[in-house]
């Protein structure tokens, strides 16, 4: 009897323990940004989400995010496609070289970056001479947010073109359609769930990006400063009520992303 | 065709991951073994090696202990509603969705020295922000998801059957989960561990907002090449980068040999 007793109380304290620590750290954080950033009031966070300097950080971001996904997108399906469908010597290399991105410290990879475009570098006086900058402008940014959202999409769509019975991409042929017909036509909707949530959360990564992408984007406000700069500028300058109203709208973007990812897969699943 | 589509894959990746990685190699040998070693040796680079050691070990112990425990909940428990498993299981991935930034400031504007309980805590002489507790908490904050989401499936996958036999016959808790349920989800637990060791090796934003980058005091592996950056000190950066750089393809390696070993 005592034996049971005490088991039960041994397992009400792993609950309990498990539970709390999963509440204060998860859970009551993020409540607590947006209490804060609410608590001086809608007026004071209408105030501070519309400074001229926020609202460009976050437009500039939202739009840097988009076209590094887009990207994204099309490389990936590239790679993902040809690194399930051919075989050639090399292909486990850089089949495992794909999560890098993941692996490696952003801030490593903002500095790699930065060495390889910097002015010294070969294509940084190339592109000097060809009239244009990238490093500290905009293009880098891009590079940044493409490189460290580099396996999303090709991750999301591995699996389904694993999944793939080649017996419709064989009718397709036998029926008489050319092979990029095929493609278009069977392949492509086949993958384009892969693809689309590869993509929305390549996306999200990228609005939120910080390490790769301070080192490189030169941070002029207006230009090439990005939201996370920006929240981290506003947190070292003691303006903690501007940070977090900037904060709550980045994170209300990702968290809608993320439920609608996690709505599409279990709909998928449920099907 | 078939050629063409292999060629571009190969330049992509040459171009996106190999070329980074060469480069920052051959920079950290710009000034010869003597600047590789003395970037290395500095001793605010080793001070902040030490501290990155020491909130891997911390974070990765923690949050695979707390892993485990939590996706066996989410996955078996009884006591809980399936309809909190679920909000549960999604409130998961928050973190995968906060910036580290706000990660970071998160912890500042709860525990910060302004706050009542950072005040609190701070009288009876605990220090969270701008000190090591509260690096070491917004690392937890930002790996939470990873051994969850790893082990999660394969909990769902393998089902209870077999542990509810054991528990039939007798077994204690304990026994059953070390004898049927760990041989199964083992190479899982590896891997989420792996990934965890890699994110927290590498975490950069949270930490920088919360630790204030002080040098000597709470001053990261990463904080550190940053602030290198900043002061145009690149061979040393360079050779700190290095490191980290090495270490993350290690466990890359690491991280495939578990893959292996999971579906093998």
């Amino acid at each position: 009897m005592s034996s049971t007793l005490q088991s039960r109380w041994w397992s009400w304290g792993f609950r309990s323990a498990v539970m709390l620590y999963f509440i204060l750290l998860i859970v009551f954080p993020i409540l607590g940004i947006y209490g804060y950033s609410l608590s001086a009031g809608l007026a004071a966070f209408t105030e501070n989400i519309t400074e001229p300097l926020a609202w460009k950080a976050v437009l500039l971001t939202v739009k840097l995010a988009f076209v590094s996904t887009m990207i994204n997108v099309l490389i990936g399906t590239m790679a993902g496609w040809v690194l399930i469908r051919y075989r050639f010597p090399g292909r486990g290399l850089l089949n495992s070289l794909v999560d890098l991105p993941f692996a490696l410290p952003t801030a490593v990879a903002g500095l790699m970056i930065l060495l390889l475009l910097g002015p010294q570098s070969v294509v940084g006086q190339w592109a000097e001479q060809l009239g244009f900058s990238i490093l500290f402008h905009q293009p880098a940014i891009v590079i940044a947010m493409v490189f460290v959202t580099f396996p999303f999409v090709i991750r999301a769509v591995q699996p389904l073109l694993e999944e793939m019975d080649g017996s419709e991409e064989e009718a397709a042929y036998t029926m008489g359609a050319t092979k990029a017909k095929t493609f278009v036509r069977v392949i492509l909707p086949a993958m384009l769930p892969g693809i689309a949530s590869g993509a929305m959360l390549a996306f999200s990564r990228a609005l939120a990006e910080f390490g790769a992408v301070v080192l490189v984007a030169g941070n002029i406000p207006g230009k090439t400063l990005i939201a996370s700069v920006y929240i981290f500028g506003e947190i070292e300058s003691d303006n903690i009520t501007g940070a977090t109203a900037v904060s709550v709208v980045l994170l209300t973007f990702s968290l809608l992303i993320l439920w609608l990812v996690n709505y599409l897969q279990s709909r998928r699943k449920g099907v | 065709m078939r050629r063409l589509w292999i060629g571009l894959t190969c330049v992509v990746f040459a171009l996106l991951l190999g070329a980074p990685v060469v480069r920052i190699a051959i920079g950290a040998w710009s000034e010869g073994w003597e600047g590789f070693r003395h970037g290395l040796t500095r001793p605010e680079a080793l001070h902040a090696l030490g501290m990155t050691a020491l909130i891997v070990v911390v974070v990765t112990v923690v949050n695979t202990a707390f892993g485990v425990l939590f996706s066996l909940y989410l996955v078996r428990a009884a006591w809980l509603r399936e309809r909190m498993k679920r909000l549960l299981n999604s409130i998961v991935d928050l973190p995968f969705a906060v910036s580290p930034v706000i990660g970071g400031l998160m912890i500042v504007l709860l525990l910060g020295p302004e706050t009542a309980l950072g005040a609190m805590l701070e009288r009876g002489g605990i220090q969270i922000a701008y000190a090591l507790p509260g690096m070491i908490l917004a690392t937890l904050f930002v790996t939470f998801p990873l051994v969850i989401r790893e082990v999660m499936p394969v909990l769902q996958e393998i089902g209870s059957q077999q542990e509810e036999a054991a528990s039939t016959l007798g077994a204690y808790g304990w026994t059953t989960f070390w004898r049927v349920t760990w041989p199964s989800i083992r190479w899982s637990v590896v891997y989420g561990v792996v990934l965890t060791v890699a994110r927290a090796l590498g975490e950069f934003g949270a930490v920088l907002v919360v630790s204030g980058n002080i040098m000597f005091k709470t001053q990261t592996a990463t904080t550190l090449v940053y602030q290198d950056v900043e002061n145009f000190n690149l061979a040393s950066a360079n050779a700190v980068a290095l490191v980290l750089a090495a270490g993350s393809v290690g466990l890359l390696l690491l991280m495939e040999w578990a893959k292996s070993r999971r579906e093998g």
